[in-house]
């Protein structure tokens, strides 16, 4: 499977995010521009965290307006799984491929540090080698990671089941303790933590492995050539 | 040329930590009267006349870039000005 790993101007955990995926899952990334135009050679579509085009205006508000969106855009349509980790995931919000916003930290620290989640649901195509309900421990950094969505769409989050991770403990005042949600296809996830910083024992918790394993084992179910 | 006076705020119903810390500050350097902060952005705009009409492109910048409509409400003024 080829992932690739979208660089924008100040993205600055693509490298994590191309070790995981080279080094711990084995399988192959490339760095993708933001200025590509294109993401057709692509199975998959990471994009990482870090502070694109300084966070100027809101996190994720200039990023979302980078010619590589439009193929972002494009793959999730096709369905090919995008991931997007902490600014990844402010700018799929901003760029309306998931639903809400995010403001800054209720407590308004900047937060660095392991957190527990909760794994909401296990049937995505994320989160299908987890257990329902299974905590997972997961670094986050963030100073804006308080996810914030009007009341009809949290209704609609929770009855589709697009809540996918939530946080035991909250640390930055998310609605509903929300730590990463899907879209409604279920192709597209954004959260806050970080599953590349989680993919060994030496960084602290091999937790995130399973996300991307996840991601694999069903790209390979559903490309499985019938013989 | 125009010059375009834009204010983004954040939604009423929307929680502002950074007002909220703001109002903590000046309670700690006695200003009690201060009751409430909210925290925004000021941008300013200089446009140039098109054929186009000028409130309609404001709102869609404001719409689809300056602010974030799921948190933000935004309101403009409209100055004439002298090309600098």
């Amino acid at each position: 499977m080829k992932f690739a790993v979208i660089v924008f101007p100040g993205s600055n955990c693509d490298v994590d995010m191309f070790h995981a995926i080279q080094d711990a899952l084995g399988e192959e990334a490339e760095y993708v521009r933001h200025d590509a135009d294109n993401l057709d050679a692509f199975d998959g579509i990471l994009l990482p965290g870090g502070f694109s085009y300084g966070d100027y205006l809101r996190s994720g508000a200039i990023a979302r307006f980078s010619p590589v969106m439009q193929a972002v855009i494009k793959a999730a349509e096709e369905g090919k799984p995008v991931l997007g980790v902490c600014n990844g995931f402010q700018i799929l919000l901003e760029s309306g491929l998931l639903p809400g916003a995010m403001l800054r930290n209720a407590g308004l620290k900047f937060v660095c540090k392991t957190v527990s989640l909760q794994v909401e649901n296990a049937s995505t195509m994320f989160t299908s080698l987890y257990e329902e309900g299974e905590t997972i421990r997961i670094p986050v950094a963030h100073g804006e990671g308080n996810y914030y969505c009007d009341a009809e769409t949290l209704e609609k989050l929770k009855e589709n089941g697009q809540i996918v991770f939530t946080y035991r403990d909250n640390p930055n005042g998310s609605i509903a303790n929300i730590a990463g949600i899907v879209n409604e296809k279920g192709n597209v996830l954004g959260m806050m933590p970080h599953p590349e910083r989680a993919v060994e024992t030496l960084l602290g918790s091999q937790d995130g492995l399973k996300l991307f394993k996840s991601i694999v084992k069903n790209w390979r179910e559903s490309h499985a050539v019938i013989a | 040329m125009y010059k375009v006076k834009v204010y983004v705020t954040l939604r009423e119903r929307v929680l502002d930590p950074q007002g909220a810390a703001i109002k903590q500050s000046l309670e700690h350097l006695g200003y009690r009267e201060v009751k409430e902060v909210r925290a925004g952005k000021f941008l300013e705009l200089l446009v140039e006349p098109s054929g186009r009409d000028l409130d309609a492109i404001i709102q869609e910048v404001c719409g689809r870039v300056l602010a974030n409509p799921v948190i933000e409400d935004y309101r403009y003024e409209i100055e004439e000005c002298v090309a600098p």
